[in-house]
């Protein structure tokens, strides 16, 4: 039988495997994209899990806007990334520190 | 709850500002270069007819319409038209500027059209999905216009840290209102709240919750601990887009907090907790704000540090959970956006072809070329650092009558010492005006609508604080009448 707080413990793994796959990432702005794909992904899993043992569909509903904006953030993220690479030749964490103070 | 023609009467304002944008979108594609100033007029127009409406369609008692989606009453509508409001005097700010820079593009203003927009979502929302909506519709076009100056590698780095870390900001948020979710089943701040009351909830995974949000938040606001974005954002975007990002989205942050702290998680054994959290963020903003803040030799820089500084300020009022403490941040914002557009303005006016007066000693002998600029840049550095004649001193003794009425006088004293650090600097940047001479001295500003503007919006800090009562009696009326602690 799966519970509620199976779903719950599993969107918190991912949720806990986005935020480190951003901040022990050293490697390149790729990967910091997917870590913030699947942290909203976590987030889905939580509001569905709790739709569907609450009986309540506005959860369900949240989610699609959520996954509407992931798109639209991807986009931009994605669009932000070429005009990095185009100025900057790299795409790797350590290499964009230009600003710092 | 069921949908009526009057509810589409509560929005008419937003629904303007939609037209209005989708308007502009189509007809700069049919404009020529040389004739991209009908693009800005419109924009301009759009934003003061949607700051009209706002107030137009005032509701004196806060009405929830569109299915609990939106609530209208005086807060919103008078936070929606100052917003616009501003949008319209940055732009006017930076129109010279952007001609420079080939930024005078159709782009630039309908992604700003589409900001105001998400902010004015967030002002008058009434449930998490418009909350989270308007903010995703700020942060998009923000981001976006961050990286719009395409050629430039410090404006892509800007733009990829400030994605990155609004993205985490995103995260961290909607995980908390899932939590929300969770504990409460609903979504609507009203069925939370009376959720919440009714004591059907789960305590614990509500505190759960709450600190994803608080993080969430502080992120937004740019709070110490989360505050590595600001100084690398406002340094590295274009300064017509540091001083749209440094000054309305702090007043849809705040009534982003007033609607997620002080109404939906307003419940006395929450207060408490968030309180706690929030006293950390404020003290820690003051002090690394102020501190850090004296070490920067860029003048963007500087103001980031004194934005993290003076949103500690704002929380410091936020976290008494009393309606003064609220009309007093609401005073704080509501003045410190003007003390912000004035001191990134100074900046954008002095700007000239292929030179960014964005470095502090730049500025030195500015009272000899500009003297009338150079008196205002005073009045606004007095009003930041909380010296009399200017409101910038109210709005700190408000704020610290609220915290000692809250019964803790050390977080008062916290206030005011480190109010004195960040004199320091405020007055650094007069002393250079002054007293510093500089070889390749600033020129005369040409730019005649910016400089009106920043006359008139320099003396309009000093009006402010010669009589002060008027606009704390709104503040007080507003918060009164809105803000429904449940």
């Amino acid at each position: 039988m799966i519970t509620l707080s199976h779903y719950l413990v599993l969107g918190a793994i991912l949720f806990s495997v986005s935020i480190a796959g951003i901040f022990l990432n050293r490697k390149n702005i790729i990967i910091i994209l997917m870590s913030i794909e699947l942290m909203l992904l976590a987030v889905n899993m939580n509001f569905i899990a709790f739709s569907h043992y609450l009986g309540d569909l506005s959860g369900q509903i949240f989610v699609f806007f959520i996954l509407t904006v992931a798109a639209a953030e991807a986009a931009i993220g994605l669009a932000i990334l070429v005009v990095l690479f185009r100025n900057l030749k790299t795409i790797n964490v350590d290499d964009v520190g230009g600003l710092r103070g | 709850m069921n949908f009526q023609l009057s509810d589409l009467y509560a929005i008419s304002a937003e629904i303007f500002l939609l037209c209005g944008v989708s308007v502009i979108l189509l007809l700069d594609l049919f404009l020529s270069e040389t004739r991209r100033n009908v693009t800005y007029f419109l924009s301009l127009f759009v934003l003061v007819v949607t700051s009209v409406i706002s107030l137009l369609v005032f509701d004196f008692e806060p009405r929830v319409v569109m299915n609990g989606l939106v609530v209208s009453g005086p807060l919103s509508a008078t936070l929606k038209s100052i917003l616009c409001g501003l949008i319209a005097i940055g732009l006017i700010y930076s129109k010279d500027y952007l001609q420079c820079r080939g930024l005078h593009r159709g782009e630039y203003y309908s992604l700003t059209l589409f900001a105001a927009l998400g902010m004015m979502v967030m002002a008058s929302s009434n449930h998490f999905l418009s909350l989270y909506l308007g903010l995703e519709l700020l942060s998009l076009s923000l981001y976006a216009m961050v990286a719009l100056r395409r050629d430039s590698g410090r404006s892509s780095e800007a733009a990829i840290k400030y994605f990155v870390l609004g993205a985490i900001a995103s995260g961290m948020l909607l995980y908390g209102m899932s939590m929300i979710y969770g504990a409460t089943g609903n979504l609507n701040i009203e069925a939370i709240v009376s959720s919440i009351n009714s004591g059907n909830s789960d305590l614990n995974l509500l505190r759960l919750g709450l600190v994803f949000i608080i993080v969430g938040v502080g992120f937004k606001l740019g709070a110490v601990p989360f505050h590595m974005w600001i100084p690398d954002v406002y340094q590295g975007s274009p300064t017509s887009v540091t001083l749209l990002i440094g000054t309305a989205p702090k007043i849809a942050a705040f009534a982003f907090i007033i609607r997620l702290l002080a109404e939906s998680l307003g419940h006395p054994s929450l207060h408490q907790e968030w309180s706690q959290m929030l006293t950390v963020l404020a003290v820690a903003s003051l002090l690394i704000g102020n501190v850090v803040a004296i070490a920067q030799t860029n003048f963007k820089r500087m103001l980031a540090y004194s934005t993290i500084a003076h949103m500690g300020f704002l929380l410091l009022g936020f976290l008494t959970g009393s309606m003064n403490g609220y009309s007093a941040s609401l005073f704080y914002i509501l003045t410190y956006v003007f003390m912000a557009l004035a001191g990134f303005g100074v900046i954008l006016l002095l700007s000239k072809d292929g030179f960014e007066a964005e470095e502090l000693s730049d500025l030195g002998g500015l009272s000899r070329s500009n003297p009338w600029s150079a008196f205002l840049l005073m009045i606004v550095m007095f009003s930041m650092a909380g010296i009399p004649p200017t409101v910038g001193f109210w709005s700190k003794l408000f704020i610290i009558q609220s915290v000692i009425e809250f019964e803790s006088v050390w977080l008062a004293v916290v206030a005011v010492m480190t109010s004195l650090i960040g004199a320091f600097y405020y007055l650094r940047v007069v002393k250079i005006m002054y007293f510093d001479s500089n070889e390749s001295s600033t020129t005369r500003i040409r730019y005649r609508a910016g400089l009106v503007v920043f006359s008139i919006n320099g003396l309009m800090l000093l009006g402010m604080g010669l009589f002060p009562g008027w606009l704390l009696l709104l503040c007080q009326s507003l918060i009164q009448d809105s803000v429904r602690v449940f």
